[in-house]
């Protein structure tokens, strides 16, 4: 894993349906500016700039990452734009911890952000490009599916989602960034809401946000300078596949399975549910929890739904899972990775406000892409490693 | 029919225009001549008031009767929305000629405010104000290019810039590549090729021409039928051009002798009535409108089979 390395800043933007009070520049460079103001430092004590995004088409700005070098102080330094589809967030954290682990930089300002206002994200999604064989139907259209065949394959009661749904808008209401927040959310709120794609309900779908993250990733030395306490990097992976191959489980996909298993033998970790006290996982359809809690070990399979009936993964269960109200609650697509990596960071150094549980110590960040394809994933925690 | 009696005639009606010729001419005095002097200038300007504010539109006295000072402040030309009255059907001898408001408009600097027209933009005749129509909204006055040392040098305020479009295009063209147009050649021919791997032995359909497991080009050609099996499904509720109605079914289908599912419309039922496991065939369109392209299976459609058993589907999920 090589030099240590630490989260020595994290800074998020209101998460909004419409962030037009700012330009991209702006909404960047304010996630960014709180990240330093956190780490205690500038932009001149910056080494490298990495940051990540979603498609270009959502915004319809070609490389932005060459347009925002001058917003994020990146001139005369290394910047690196970093893009896996719904993943991003993640995989640009890990190529700015790569940085500091590899022993290139001591201070690399990382930032992921999305502005889903100035487009349509479904519209980006399905293009519908000529001589195509196979229909393409967006997000929701493409992972109801999937969602079913791990309610048949399990024997999921329907109601799970539901009980998601409503877990992680309550835990929102204690997050001030959050973009829904849903005062009474309640499962007859989200039963009486249509259903978009069936299986999936429109209050057990992500919103569209606007918004950016941003964090400073530091070597050791830098990180025992930092004002606030630092969250040490344990583990980090990534893996991919295919889209479309015969034989592929698209439920429980093995990338998922081989990039947590990847990221806990780093950590030193055998049995996550007990070992980590609480996760940020990349849930934008309800129903994704407990599919997740089966993918990455938290439980056999087809247990899953009965871990989430049963309380665990609320902020008062045994292992809190997206206490920060979650990409169901807040989803600027690019930046959504990289606030589930920020959040767990967040907690692990006792910074989570509202909703810090209690006594966290050890954290996963977790990001997913594509069609369920590319993962990003890190363990972080109080102690150094 | 009985002839109306004569009390009950029409009053007579005429028209009557009262316009001094010419227009009345006003000594608009020191202080409105400042302004107006200033506005043709292109400025805006106030007078400080006694009690040290600045009143805008400037008068020779302040609304406590004191005397102004001759001290003129330039304000603006930013300001503020202060209280508004949509207006959405004009008059003729309004200022603008579409739904606008009447706004009164505090510039920076200036302590109270002007009424002028304000435009938002372009709506139809009798249309509602618009969302971003309200008090505290940032306007700034539309010169216009003539100017003669009258309110109406100013056209109308204006709301600041907030929001820009910026319109892209990319036009690109296609190349199906050999394997995809071979595939589309078959579909032209209402038969479904697919490639069987070498080294797997499975079946893609369509084929890419090579397999994403083992990582070698496929060549060898096998023709599946076009009936095969729903592994699992969507109801869609969000209208799409290509499928039939609302609610719509995208289903993962299993074609007879392939071992990777394509994602295809299923019709011809109900939504509430598709199942993992039901039995589908291919909807071709009518021979004479094929092309070399997927659109010639409209849908798929139930063939009344019995379903597949889930033990059968569950690989392909």
């Amino acid at each position: 894993m090589g030099e240590p390395c630490a989260v020595i800043g994290v800074g998020q933007t209101e998460y909004r349906t419409k962030r037009t009070d700012v330009s991209i520049a702006g909404l960047v460079r304010e996630a960014a500016l709180r990240a330093l103001e956190d780490a205690g430092l500038t932009f001149k004590d910056i080494d490298a700039v990495v940051i990540g995004k979603a498609p270009d088409l959502f915004e319809g700005v070609m490389m932005p990452e060459a347009y925002l070098a001058d917003a994020l102080g990146a001139r005369g330094k290394p910047m690196i734009r970093v893009h896996t589809a719904g993943s991003v967030g993640g995989s640009t954290a890990l190529v700015a911890a790569s940085l500091v682990q590899a022993g290139v930089h001591d201070r690399v300002l990382v930032v992921a952000w999305e502005k889903q206002s100035e487009s349509n994200a479904t519209w980006a999604l399905s293009t519908h490009p000529p001589l195509s064989p196979t229909i393409v139907v967006g997000a929701g259209g493409y992972f109801a599916p999937h969602i079913r065949a791990y309610m048949r394959r399990t024997g999921a009661p329907d109601h799970i989602g539901t009980l998601v749904a409503v877990k992680d808008r309550q835990n929102a209401l204690k997050n001030p960034y959050a973009h829904l927040r849903i005062p009474g959310i309640s499962r007859e709120m989200v039963e009486s809401t249509p259903m978009l794609w069936e299986p999936i309900r429109y209050l057990e779908t992500c919103p569209s946000s606007d918004g950016a993250a941003a964090m400073v990733l530091a070597s050791e030395s830098a990180a025992r300078r930092a004002p606030n306490p630092p969250a040490w990097v344990h583990g980090t992976a990534m893996r991919s596949e295919p889209i479309f191959f015969a034989g592929r489980d698209t439920v429980s996909p093995q990338a998922g399975k081989d990039c947590a298993a990847d990221v806990y033998r780093q950590a030193g970790i055998t049995d996550p549910r007990r070992e980590l006290d609480c996760a940020e996982v990349y849930v934008p359809f309800s129903w994704y929890e407990p599919m997740w809690l089966e993918n990455l070990g938290f439980c056999g399979e087809g247990e899953g739904w009965k871990l989430t009936e049963s309380g665990a993964t609320g902020l008062d269960g045994d292992i809190p899972w997206n206490a920060s109200g979650g990409v169901l609650s807040s989803n600027p697509i690019g930046a959504s990775g990289l606030i589930r990596f920020a959040e767990a960071a967040l907690q692990v150094r006792g910074l989570a406000g509202e909703h810090q549980v209690e006594g966290a110590r050890r954290a996963l960040g977790h990001a997913y892409g594509g069609g369920a394809q590319f993962y990003a994933m890190w363990v972080v925690g109080s102690d150094r490693p | 029919m009985p002839s109306e009696p004569s009390d009950r005639s029409e009053p007579l009606v005429a028209e009557h225009v009262l316009e001094f010729p010419g227009g009345y001419t006003r000594s608009v005095g020191p202080v409105i001549g400042r302004f107006l002097t200033e506005l043709r200038d292109g400025r805006l300007v106030g007078v400080r008031t006694a009690s040290g504010g600045v009143l805008f539109p400037p008068a020779e006295y302040d609304a406590d009767g004191e005397a102004v000072t001759d001290e003129y402040v330039e304000v603006g030309p930013g300001g503020t929305v202060t209280s508004w009255s949509w207006v959405s059907r004009p008059r003729a001898t309004h200022p603008l000629d579409r739904p606008f408001a009447w706004a009164l408009i505090r510039p920076d600097g200036a302590d109270t405010a002007l009424l002028h027209a304000l435009d938002v933009g372009t709506f139809e005749p009798g249309a509602d104000p618009p969302r971003s129509l309200r008090t505290g909204m940032r306007v700034r006055p539309s010169f216009r290019a003539e100017r003669t040392g009258s309110i109406r040098d100013i056209a109308c305020f204006r709301p600041d810039v907030t929001m820009i479009t910026a319109p892209s295009r990319a036009e690109y063209r296609l190349n199906a590549g050999r394997a995809l147009t071979r595939f589309l050649d078959g579909v032209s021919e209402g038969r479904l090729l697919g490639h069987r791997c070498d080294v797997c032995g499975k079946v893609y359909v369509p084929m890419r021409g090579l397999c994403p497991v083992d990582g070698v080009p496929t060549t060898e050609e096998v023709e599946v039928a076009d009936t095969g099996t729903v592994t699992t499904f969507a109801v869609n509720n969000i209208p799409d051009p290509r499928a039939p109605q609302v609610p719509f079914v995208s289903a993962y289908i299993l074609l007879d002798g392939s071992d990777i599912s394509l994602l295809a419309l299923v019709a011809g039922i109900d939504a509430d009535r598709v199942r993992m496991g039901m039995r589908v065939k291919a909807a071709w369109k009518p021979r004479e409108e094929w092309g070399r392209t997927m659109e010639n299976i409209r849908w798929f459609e139930p063939t009344g089979e019995p379903d597949v058993p889930f033990d059968a589907i569950k690989e392909y999920l």
